[in-house]
């Protein structure tokens, strides 16, 4: 199960179960599922359609709360937060990457970068100093008055990354990052990851593809809203 | 929330309206339109009003004014010969100052039915025999020259004063002061003209047309020239009248004691007159009544402004909800992001309240210029109060927040799982 990494523990999940009723029909989508990621791993979540791993994400994302269990973003107990704290907890600690890129079509890159804290109560007064630096970072430092609409969907998937890094987040979610791309942008994309990765950065990112997987640090393999296996892979220098 | 913060939901409210310009365009008309004539018609209401009290006010808002009237005409009264003698008489006046508390000065005025000429130049004015008094009564105002003096009454003086429209037509060249002119058979000497009766805001355009062709003469003079039987001529009938007093004005001491007087007037007149020959003009109650009337005109005109703007903001409102159902992934991206409930209500509030408040100041704009135009093509005085905008403008805001909540509030509520994956 979980390795003995030293690092601080980002995010745990205790015997959490995720219950849909679909009229008298009972669906588990996570099974009295426990698992813990600490600082720094970069994970792969794999499983096939309907294995929890939607729903995993849901939860680790403090989207969705599970219908059992516990779910603990760095030690705060997340099952009794009401709607605006859990809205606190998105806005400081977490940070999202989709598969549709999910940009604000109003906004210009610049202030999409910004909306996460836009949202927070206490935002730091350098924002926008941290959000050019990260789309200079991102390779967008010259595009930041541009519309999405204006952008390749690699761009606004950087732009993304971007937004997602904004508020320093102690775990990056990523759902299906490149499954809207082509090959190449795929692997630029995925460069950007391992570079995240090796700056110390906890990323958790869901995947269907098992090329995309290979690239993490280790894989979650689900099934039928439990763990089917956890494996390290070997690194490739290249 | 924070002042940068709100001001830069104002522009990204702003900035997605804008996404839709023609939609956003065609939803801020329902207001409007509502907002415009709200403005629009208080000020053509409050013109119409002000118009009718300053015609009343001429008359005096402190007087009681008793008139003659010619008494509806029996069906075998069509002789020509036929002599009507009616109206007040001068017994009325003397009871009505004689006996009469809380009445200060009373005024008997006779009207002479002559012609009045200066040449080649001639017209039919109201000419009037009356004490000096009734100049202080009236409030009527000496231009140049001077008013009807005790001098001419006792002297039994063939002097005359013109208002101001006489004045200009029978001498449009020269100075009338010192110009004799002909009252039926008799010459007078003009000795004074008056001021033009006009509004009480001279500024208001329209002002100035309240002028009246009025000759006036010495009470007495008129008495002795033209005696009480007359003949007044009538779209081409001749007809004897005998009247002795056509006007008794009753100036009131006090404002209060107006009513009382009125009644006074009207039990004293009943129980000397066996016909209704007379009426009892009471400026006070007409003011009263057209205030009255004002109210009701104003409640008709609220209700329908009402209605357009309910309209208006039900139009928003659909815009709006089509909106938010539009924008269920931006809801769920921001939600995942780290939007509160309370964040995306503000949101969709402001952009709610942005476009009923756009659509209110265009509203003011044409409600201040719809009166323009009435007031240049209808020739309808109009007034815009200062606090009718302003109220126009936030009734507009009100329906963008009364109308804005629900779709917000739907769009707050939003499950951001379920709005995530909405395409």
């Amino acid at each position: 199960m979980a390795d003995t990494h030293s690092g601080e523990i980002v995010a745990e999940l205790e015997h959490v179960s995720r219950v849909y009723r679909m009229g008298s029909a009972e669906v588990r989508a996570l099974d009295d599922f426990s698992f813990v990621f600490k600082r720094g791993e970069y994970w792969a979540v794999m499983g096939s359609s309907g294995s929890g791993k939607s729903t995993l994400l849901n939860i680790l994302g403090c989207l969705d709360r599970p219908s059992e269990g516990q779910y603990r973003v760095r030690g705060t107990p997340t099952s009794q937060l009401d709607d605006d704290a859990l809205s606190d907890v998105r806005s400081r600690e977490l940070g999202f990457v989709f598969q549709s890129y999910n940009l604000i079509p109003q906004l210009d890159v610049l202030e999409n970068i910004l909306v996460p804290l836009f949202y927070q109560d206490d935002p730091p007064a350098d924002g926008e100093q941290r959000a050019r630096r990260l789309a200079d970072r991102v390779g967008l430092g010259k595009r930041l008055e541009h519309r999405p609409t204006e952008l390749s969907g690699g761009q606004q998937q950087r732009v993304a990354i971007a937004r997602a890094l904004v508020n320093d987040p102690a775990l990056i979610l990523a759902d299906e990052a490149t499954g809207n791309l082509d090959s190449q942008t795929a692997l630029e994309i995925l460069a950007l990851f391992d570079e995240l990765h090796a700056e110390g950065k906890t990323i958790v990112l869901v995947t269907h593809e098992p090329d995309v997987a290979a690239r993490a640090e280790r894989v979650l393999r689900l099934k039928d809203g439990k763990i089917e296996s956890v494996y390290e892979n070997r690194k490739v220098q290249a | 929330m924070k002042r940068a913060s709100l001001w830069r939901t104002v522009r990204l409210g702003v900035s997605s309206l804008l996404l839709h310009k023609l939609r956003s365009a065609l939803t801020t008309l329902g207001v409007l339109f509502g907002t415009s004539s709200v403005i629009a018609m208080l000020a053509i209401g409050e013109g119409a009003s002000e118009k009718a009290q300053a015609e009343i006010r001429l008359l005096g808002s402190q007087n009681v004014i008793l008139r003659s009237v010619k008494p509806r005409e029996d069906f075998a009264s069509n002789q020509q010969t036929r002599v009507n003698s009616y109206g007040l008489t001068d017994s009325d006046y003397e009871r009505v100052s004689a006996t009469f508390p809380g009445v200060g000065r009373v005024v008997p005025v006779r009207e002479i039915y002559e012609e009045v000429r200066r040449g080649s130049r001639a017209m039919n004015p109201r000419v009037l025999a009356c004490p000096p008094v009734y100049r202080d009564v009236t409030g009527r105002q000496v231009l140049e020259g001077r008013w009807i003096t005790d001098q001419d009454e006792r002297g039994i003086a063939n002097v005359c004063v013109l208002s101001d429209e006489v004045a200009r037509y029978l001498f449009p060249v020269e100075a009338p002061l010192g110009q004799t002119v002909k009252v039926g058979a008799d010459y007078y000497t003009v000795v004074g003209t008056l001021m033009p009766r006009t509004r009480q805001r001279s500024d208001a355009p329209g002002a100035g047309e309240q002028t009246q062709a009025e000759v006036f003469i010495p009470l007495e003079t008129g008495r002795k020239w033209y005696g009480n039987l007359q003949v007044k001529m009538r779209s081409g009938s001749r007809e004897m009248e005998e009247v002795e007093l056509h006007e008794v004005v009753i100036e009131v001491d006090q404002p209060d004691s107006v009513p009382t007087v009125a009644a006074a007037a009207r039990e004293m007149l009943s129980r000397y007159h066996t016909q209704k020959d007379y009426e009892v003009v009471v400026p006070l109650e007409q003011l009263l009544l057209a205030e009255k009337t004002k109210r009701i005109f104003n409640l008709v005109l609220g209700s329908i402004a009402s209605i357009s703007l309910l309209v208006g903001g039900i139009g928003i409102m659909n815009v709006m909800l089509a909106t938010v159902t539009e924008r269920t992934r931006e809801i769920g991206i921001r939600r995942a992001l780290g939007a509160k409930r309370r964040h995306i209500v503000t949101q969709f509030l402001v952009e709610t309240v942005v476009l009923s408040v756009g659509g209110g100041l265009l509203g003011v704009a044409l409600g201040l210029i719809v009166p323009l135009i009435v007031e240049h093509f209808a020739d309808m005085p109009t007034v815009i109060t200062p606090s009718a905008p302003i109220l126009a403008f936030l009734i507009s805001a009100g329906v963008g927040v009364v109308f804005g909540i629900y779709p917000a509030w739907r769009a707050a509520n939003m499950d951001p799982v379920e709005a995530l994956r909405h395409e």
